[in-house]
């Protein structure tokens, strides 16, 4: 209880610096926390188009049907492939109907080439394997074309990637720059605080009892910085809800992980410099 | 209880501060530590509390090692310790009590115990009447009696006193001194840096006397032996000053 009022007493010595290493903790928080929120957003739209097929193969209108069967049964034997199914020029028509509804009567049967649908296994549906399964399909001479999603899986897919790479880089780089102010906050402590220090030193204070009131004020601003970082992530996803895209939220456990994070990056600002200022004093 | 063998000092920028020290002190004993200004006194105080190590030989105190004495040892033994030096080391925005109070609140003592012990060790030093007394608002000596009164809270079996009366004057000397004998006389043994030839004749204590970092006399060794004139140790005194002013 001492050390958590000694803790306060210190960073009331300064007050800007302090509030300034929480606003830094919670920016990084905040890049860490949107790449998150992207991330677990991508996660479920791919989710979402599981059941979505991933590659459609046309096949020649010539074709005899006992090709195209074989041609299922090895295609149903990769093993990326969940599942194949095939579409007559039957079926093909009577879907377009009606999907498109009133423009319907533009479809006449003939004009849709039949063709098979193959499910890839979970796990497997990023842009390269997909590709690879697609290329693989051409090769039967009586397949005319194959169209897979590339351009969206892989727009998605880069969009993820993006938003690793800023959220890391950018979270990484606040982080530095918040151990780098926790640190300068317990220097001018320290400093304002030699005499006590030493005076705690000679009359047998441990080196622990001394540290930590820095300790928890690095913990204390780590939380702090925390608890903000996760306002401002929930703002920024109600205003992404509100006007562009619905989108899910983190869960009760990744908030917790987010707060241990800002705690984490508080208590090693502190452990980086507390050591290193007390030895001078 | 305390003893250093063959302990030598160096520091990387002025050399050597300390070469072939080498005494023991016994329990309940009251020892003078004296020499010119620069001669070794502050660091052999500093090797005794470890708050810094011999370059060679050994410190021992109370069974902590210079040689070995992790962190948590060191903090053990200076609990253990009292320590006063000539700048009284008070803080200035407590209270004489609550300077006194700090030294067992800072090393975990047990609460109900605090009250009882800090008006104890005030009354001890003769200022049960300025417990609430800011240091600002006492004499150096009252101030210096805070710091005895701090430096007895745990019941040290030593008294490490550096210059302890440098900053005083004649009278406060004489008070502090009494307060420092009665102390010894009570069982602690108590070490005394000083350069005040006047306090160290008229006692009849151990007296150790460096010079330039070295032991050159020890009443304890040669108890027969007069101390060594007066003259030589007033000229090296000068001697150290000028080269210190260099
Ligand atoms: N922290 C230090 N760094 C470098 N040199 C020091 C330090 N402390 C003391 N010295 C040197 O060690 C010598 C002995 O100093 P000190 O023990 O303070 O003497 P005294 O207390 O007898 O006046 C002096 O030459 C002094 O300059
Ligand atoms: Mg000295």
């Amino acid at each position: 209880m001492r050390s958590v009022s000694e803790a306060l007493t210190a960073s009331r010595r300064a007050p800007l610096l302090s509030m300034l290493g929480v606003v830094t903790i919670a920016f990084s928080l905040f890049a860490f926390g949107l790449f998150g929120l992207v991330a677990i957003n991508i996660r479920k739209a791919l989710d979402q188009v599981e059941e979505r097929v991933e590659v459609r193969a046309f096949v020649s209108d010539s074709t005899e049907i006992e090709a195209v069967v074989a041609a299922m049964k090895d295609v149903g034997e990769f093993p990326e492939v969940a599942r194949v199914d095939y579409v007559s020029k039957e079926q093909a028509l009577e879907r377009a109907r009606k999907e498109m509804g009133e423009f319907a009567d533009v479809f006449e049967a003939g004009v849709l080439p039949a063709s098979i649908e193959v499910y890839l296994r979970s796990g497997m549906r990023d842009p390269t394997t997909v590709k690879s399964v697609a290329d693989r399909i051409r090769t039967y001479h009586f397949i005319d074309d194959v169209r897979y999603g590339e351009e969206w899986v892989e727009k998605l897919y880069r969009l993820r990637n993006i938003a690793t790479v800023a959220g890391i880089a950018l979270g990484v780089a606040f982080a530095a720059v918040a151990i780098i102010i926790i640190g300068a906050t317990i220097r001018m402590t320290v400093l304002a605080r030699a005499k006590e220090i030493s005076i705690m030193r000679l009359v047998g204070a441990t080196d622990m009892f001394i540290r930590l009131p820095f300790l928890i004020d690095g913990l204390v601003k780590g939380v702090l910085g925390g608890l903000l970082a996760l306002v401002f992530v929930w703002v920024a996803n109600r205003v992404v809800n509100e006007y562009f895209i619905e989108t899910i939220f983190f869960n009760r456990e990744m908030i917790f992980l987010g707060i241990v994070g800002g705690a984490f990056m508080g208590v090693l600002g502190s452990l980086v410099s507390v050591g290193r200022h007390l030895r001078r004093v | 209880m305390i003893r250093l063998t063959d302990v030598a000092k160096e520091y990387p920028r002025s050399g050597v501060a300390l070469a072939q020290i080498t005494f023991e002190v016994r329990k309940g004993e009251f020892v003078f530590l004296t020499g010119p200004s620069g001669s070794g006194k502050t660091t052999i105080l500093k090797l005794l509390y470890m708050d810094d190590k011999p370059n060679q030989g050994e410190v021992w105190v109370n069974g902590v090692s210079s040689l070995n004495a992790s962190g948590r040892e060191i903090s053990r033994l200076r609990r253990r310790l009292g320590i006063v030096f000539q700048d009284f080391r008070l803080l200035e925005d407590r209270t004489a009590e609550a300077n006194v109070r700090f030294a067992l609140e800072v090393t975990g003592a047990p609460k109900a115990t605090i009250r009882a012990k800090v008006s104890r060790a005030l009354t001890q030093v003769g200022l049960a009447s300025k417990a609430t007394s800011y240091p600002r608002e006492l004499s150096g000596g009252e101030q210096q009696r805070v710091a005895i009164a701090r430096a007895l809270i745990n019941d040290p079996f030593v008294l490490i006193a550096d210059e302890p009366t440098g900053n005083l004057d004649e009278r406060a000397t004489r008070g502090v001194f009494q307060l420092l004998r009665d102390i010894n006389a009570s069982g602690t043994a108590v070490i005394m840096a000083t350069h005040d030839l006047d306090l160290v004749r008229r006692s009849n204590y151990r007296t150790i006397e460096l010079n330039h970092g070295r032991l050159v006399f020890d009443s304890a060794e040669s108890p027969l032996s007069a101390r060594p004139p007066d003259e030589p140790f007033q000229e090296s005194e000068a001697a150290n000053d000028t080269q210190e002013s260099v």
